[in-house]
């Protein structure tokens, strides 16, 4: 970031970047600060006697069979969202791609869904999936399927895990989009003439080539089923039934907002900050070099 | 030429079950929310207009009251999304201008050190650290306000650095020519820069906009009046326990309502978002 050309003043650029600074201050480093600080400390229910505890909070929050199994959600939830939000978003990006007539048409009415919030999104398919009065979760019931989201925690999970891929499609479809509509398109010609067949030609030559976009999407999905998803659990099944929706990001918020445990909602944020700094870190060391074609 | 098959009908099939997918819930809650709500609670409703579409939106804007749902008024909500909406994009496009401005045209001691505190905040998104967020907001006295609900949101590199990007291809001779002309830094800036980066402050625009008004688990911690709730938050707390016997007719017309800003702005600036979605995780 050299510049030959450059303002030389002694108090201008301080002035210039104090907004910025003072927000990232106080709303960012304060508070990931207080974060780190309560998590080695542990209080008294009453807020009256605070104690210096080490790492201790950390050994409660890892060995808690309750932690535990948000984990073991988050796992399973991350995943299946970002498999559920990336295959159709590649299938439906590779249609497109091929469509000479109405191609921007389908761009549009694919790419909306990014606008609706997840908690809006949820609302609009629990009046769907809801067991007595929505229109599949009714027809579920008909064919003999005891549909009910509320009490089984299994339907519960598919559910979120549907919901949350369901609004992330739109964002996949354009990378994917963006990607293929970037490929060179002289090799494909060439394998073409070769008599590789269009499945062998999407295997050996086109999704080779995506892998830095497959790559890139990757990580953004587990990042945005980790937290982004907040609003869809929160309005569909607020963790439950029981304990079977309840994610990494969730527990963090009923721990910290509703069971009031500081220093172990503490403990849990700075995990899911270590979580993070360790996916962007793989994700700028490895996304040129890793994969490649 | 990336073809998977040679059928000249199979995309469109696949694209057209796509939108259907995509669709589908729209216009089940826009069905819903023009019948009455012992229709929809008997599980009765036809996938067909209902008579009282007029009607749910009036109550639903007005009032945000029915049988068995205590609400606040739509257009309350809608006014408060508007306005987060608005402050949050406003206050990060200004913010990260000014500081890519200082960072890319300035020599000054600490320069590397402050891009990088900067650049950081990427990498933790607000999610992460609500809890202690929320107790500094407290110990400041913002619960309850706009500048609280907005404020803590401005802090983001993603502008910052997308700025930066652009400023770093403005040609060294247009600064010099600038100096010639006898114009300072504030001047370049505002005659020169400033118009230079429209393209990319629309693009920014759209995408910080959606993320504004879809605000969630924030305007949830944030706001305690009703008078405050902004609308995304505001129809879940309708829902309530989800029974069958609710208005479901005055929450699917506030789930339109919610959808309606975002979608249109996606739809009318179509081009500016998708440049916004790409430069955004360069």
């Amino acid at each position: 970031m050299k510049r030959r050309t450059i303002y030389r003043h002694k108090l201008l650029p301080y002035l210039l970047l104090a907004p910025q600074l003072a927000v990232t201050l106080v709303f960012f480093f304060w508070p990931a600060g207080q974060a780190i600080y309560q998590s080695v400390l542990i209080q008294d229910p009453f807020g009256l006697r605070t104690q210096f505890v080490w790492l201790e909070n950390f050994q409660i929050v890892l060995t808690n069979p309750v932690y535990l199994e948000s984990v073991r959600v988050t796992i399973i939830f991350s995943t299946a969202v970002t498999l559920l939000a990336m295959a159709p978003a590649l299938l439906l990006a590779v249609m497109a791609d091929q469509v000479v007539r109405g191609a921007s048409g389908y761009r549009t009415l694919i790419v909306w869904p990014y606008a609706i919030a997840p908690a809006v999104a949820a609302v609009l398919w629990l009046f769907i999936f809801h067991p007595s009065i929505g229109q599949i979760g009714q027809g579920l019931r008909t064919l003999g399927i005891p549909w009910d989201y509320r009490i089984n925690g299994d339907q519960a999970l598919l559910l979120v895990i549907f919901v949350s891929a369901w609004k992330q499609v739109s964002y996949n479809f354009l990378f994917f989009l963006a990607g293929l509509q970037s490929m060179p398109k002289t090799i494909l010609e060439a394998a073409s003439i070769d008599g590789a067949s269009p499945r062998r030609r999407f295997w050996m030559i086109v999704f080779p080539l995506l892998s830095p976009t497959t790559f890139f999407l990757l990580v953004v999905n587990i990042i945005y089923a980790f937290f982004d998803t907040f609003g869809v659990i929160h309005a569909l099944t607020q963790g439950g039934p029981g304990r079977s929706t309840t994610t990494m990001m969730y527990r963090v918020y009923r721990d910290g907002v509703i069971n009031l445990d500081l220093g172990g909602s503490s403990a849990q944020s700075v995990i899911l900050m270590t979580a993070v700094i360790i996916l962007t870190v793989v994700q700028f060391k490895y996304i040129e070099r890793r994969v490649h074609y | 030429m990336t073809s998977i098959g040679q059928n000249r009908w199979l995309p469109h099939v696949v694209l057209i079950l796509g939108v259907i997918v995509f669709l589908f819930p729209i216009y089940v809650a826009f069905i819903g929310s023009s019948h009455d709500a012992p229709t929809i609670a008997r599980g009765e409703m036809p996938l067909t207009l209902g008579p009282h579409l007029i009607e749910n939106y009036t109550q639903a804007l007005e009032s945000g009251e029915g049988a068995r749902v205590r609400g606040t008024p739509a257009l309350t909500m809608m006014r408060n999304s508007l306005i987060m909406a608005l402050v949050i994009v406003v206050g990060k496009i200004s913010i990260s201008l000014l500081s890519a401005f200082a960072v890319v045209f300035f020599e000054f001691p600490g320069r590397m050190f402050f891009f990088w505190m900067i650049f950081i905040t990427l990498m933790l998104p607000v999610e992460v650290r609500i809890i202690p967020t929320y107790a500094v907001v407290a110990d400041l006295g913002m619960i309850n306000t706009f500048a609280g609900l907005t404020i803590p949101l401005i802090a983001s590199a993603t502008a910052t650095l997308l700025f930066r990007q652009f400023f770093l291809t403005i040609p060294d001779e247009l600064v010099d020519a600038s100096q010639i002309d006898g114009a300072g830094p504030m001047r370049f800036f505002w005659s020169i820069l400033l118009p230079l980066s429209r393209t990319n402050i629309a693009a920014l625009f759209v995408i910080m906009f959606i993320y504004g008004w879809n605000q969630y688990l924030w305007p949830l911690l944030i706001t305690t009046s009703r008078g405050m709730e902004t609308i995304v938050m505001g129809i879940v707390k309708m829902i309530g326990t989800g029974d069958a016997q609710t208005d479901w007719q005055l929450i699917m017309a506030v789930a339109m309502l919610a959808l309606l800003p975002p979608v249109m702005v996606v739809f009318l600036m179509q081009r500016w978002f998708v440049k916004g979605l790409v430069d955004a995780e360069k």
